[in-house]
């Protein structure tokens, strides 16, 4: 079995209009076992920027603490919150670094840039970036979160249809992957606030 | 003066709480060409005179205002050579900001890096502080931006600035010049005429060499005919 389906994982990012929306799936399992089902695979950078870890959930620990780190000590000197897109370069950057022993993630980053543009993009275990318009996936059950968004996906959606959208797609996906599940976690962001949903879907 | 026994080793104060050897740097800096910097409502410009020892050099090929990045440049007074040590040591470091985040590197990033060297070689056994004071200007987010930085690794943020020779008269002149909706091309005839004020023989665009940025962000150096121009808009 592959090492970035050790734990199982369901990422999603999609753009809306002035807003994005970022959801992750809840369980934590050690192969076909489920130990937990309110694991935490988003974390906040800044109000405005949100990271998203699927894969090997020990390594994605281990980054999420490096970048907190880095972007604490970049806020202290420069006096001002990272960019998506340059803390998007600062993950890619990280990751490469461990180009021949790497970090068993895949990051989707979600934020609002200069003149709260949503931005969002993915990268592979070693860096490469993937910027998109629309949505973004991760995790063991991407294929299905593919055909998914795909479907479900229409631009310039307001933050409450964003927020329908993104927990159907990510609910339907999750059922066709036996290693992620468990309920939903979904972030709604816009200039003015941020929603946080727990979503209740099939717990298996 | 029990300060002159302390005065052969850096890293060594003397009893007065100096470090002797920074003072003897700053002596250099005194000593060489004068030059300054003037922050513009809509820009920077930095200036200096460039003196030849002979009328023999070819002057074109001689260049004491650098550019760091296409939005910050940097002109020195004092040692030419510690001078090109300094410019290389920042501009890597700006590419490595860049590598790093994608991003140009604010000017207050770069000043503060380039101070840091500098303040390294006043810490450090068997090496000697930069014989340079340099002037930083460029335009990112903030705005326009003018810096100085010492031998000592201090830096400060200068409406407008002179180093050199002619310090004390320069920095007169600037501080009655000086208004603050000043614009870039009324900043860049003042820079002459402070420049004219110290200067021993006759002013041209072949002896004084002046760099600008403005709103578009990106720092050159003019052209002698163009140091021309304004030379004559001046008179």
């Amino acid at each position: 079995m592959s090492i970035f389906e050790y734990n199982g994982s369901a990422l999603v990012a999609m753009v809306g209009k002035n807003c994005f929306a970022i959801a992750s799936d809840r369980r934590l399992g050690v192969q076909l076992q489920t130990i937990a089902t309110d694991f935490q695979r988003i974390y906040n950078i800044h109000p405005k920027l949100f990271i998203g870890l699927s894969g090997l959930a020990s390594d994605a620990q281990t980054l999420y603490q490096r970048l907190v780190f880095r972007h604490k000590l970049y806020e202290l000197r420069e006096e001002r919150n990272m960019k998506p897109e340059t803390f998007a370069s600062l993950v890619s950057a990280i990751q490469y670094e461990k180009r021949f022993g790497p970090y068993f993630c895949q990051p989707v980053i979600a934020g609002l840039g200069d003149d709260d543009k949503p931005f969002i993009c993915t990268m592979d275990a070693i860096g490469a970036k993937e910027l998109a318009k629309d949505f973004v996936v991760a995790g063991t059950a991407s294929e299905s979160l593919y055909g998914a968004c795909e479907a479900m996906f229409k631009p310039d959606m307001e933050a409450e249809e964003l927020f329908e959208t993104i927990s159907q797609a990510l609910l339907s996906s999750v059922d066709r992957d036996c290693l992620s599940g468990w309920g939903g976690h979904v972030y709604v962001v816009t200039p003015t606030e941020v929603t946080e949903k727990i979503l209740k879907g099939r717990m298996d | 003066m029990g300060d002159s026994q302390y005065s052969f080793s850096l890293t060594t104060f003397s009893p007065s709480g100096k470090l002797v050897q920074i003072e003897h740097a700053l002596t250099a800096v005194g000593s060489g060409q004068t030059s300054l910097g003037i922050k513009a409502s809509n820009g920077v410009v930095i200036a200096t005179e460039k003196k030849l020892p002979s009328i023999l050099v070819d002057e074109a090929s001689v260049q004491k205002i650098q550019i760091l990045t296409p939005n910050i440049g940097v002109v020195y007074s004092g040692m030419g050579p510690d001078s090109r040590v300094l410019v290389r040591k920042s501009r890597k470091q700006a590419e490595q900001y860049h590598r790093l985040y994608k991003e140009p590197i604010p000017v207050t990033q770069l000043v503060r890096e380039t101070a840091a060297v500098m303040q390294e070689f006043t810490q450090s056994g068997g090496v000697r502080p930069f014989g340079v004071s340099l002037l930083v200007a460029g335009y990112d987010d903030k705005g326009p931006q003018l810096y100085q930085v010492d031998p000592s690794g201090s830096y400060f943020s200068w409406k407008a600035s002179a180093m050199g020779k002619n310090v004390s008269n320069a920095k007169t002149f600037l501080e009655k010049r000086y208004t603050d909706d000043m614009e870039l091309d009324d900043a860049v005839h003042t820079a002459i005429l402070t420049l004219k004020e110290g200067f021993e023989g006759q002013i041209s665009g072949k002896n004084i060499e002046i760099g600008i940025i403005s709103a578009d962000k990106k720092f050159r150096v003019l052209t002698p005919s163009e140091i021309e121009d304004y030379l004559q808009e001046v008179e």
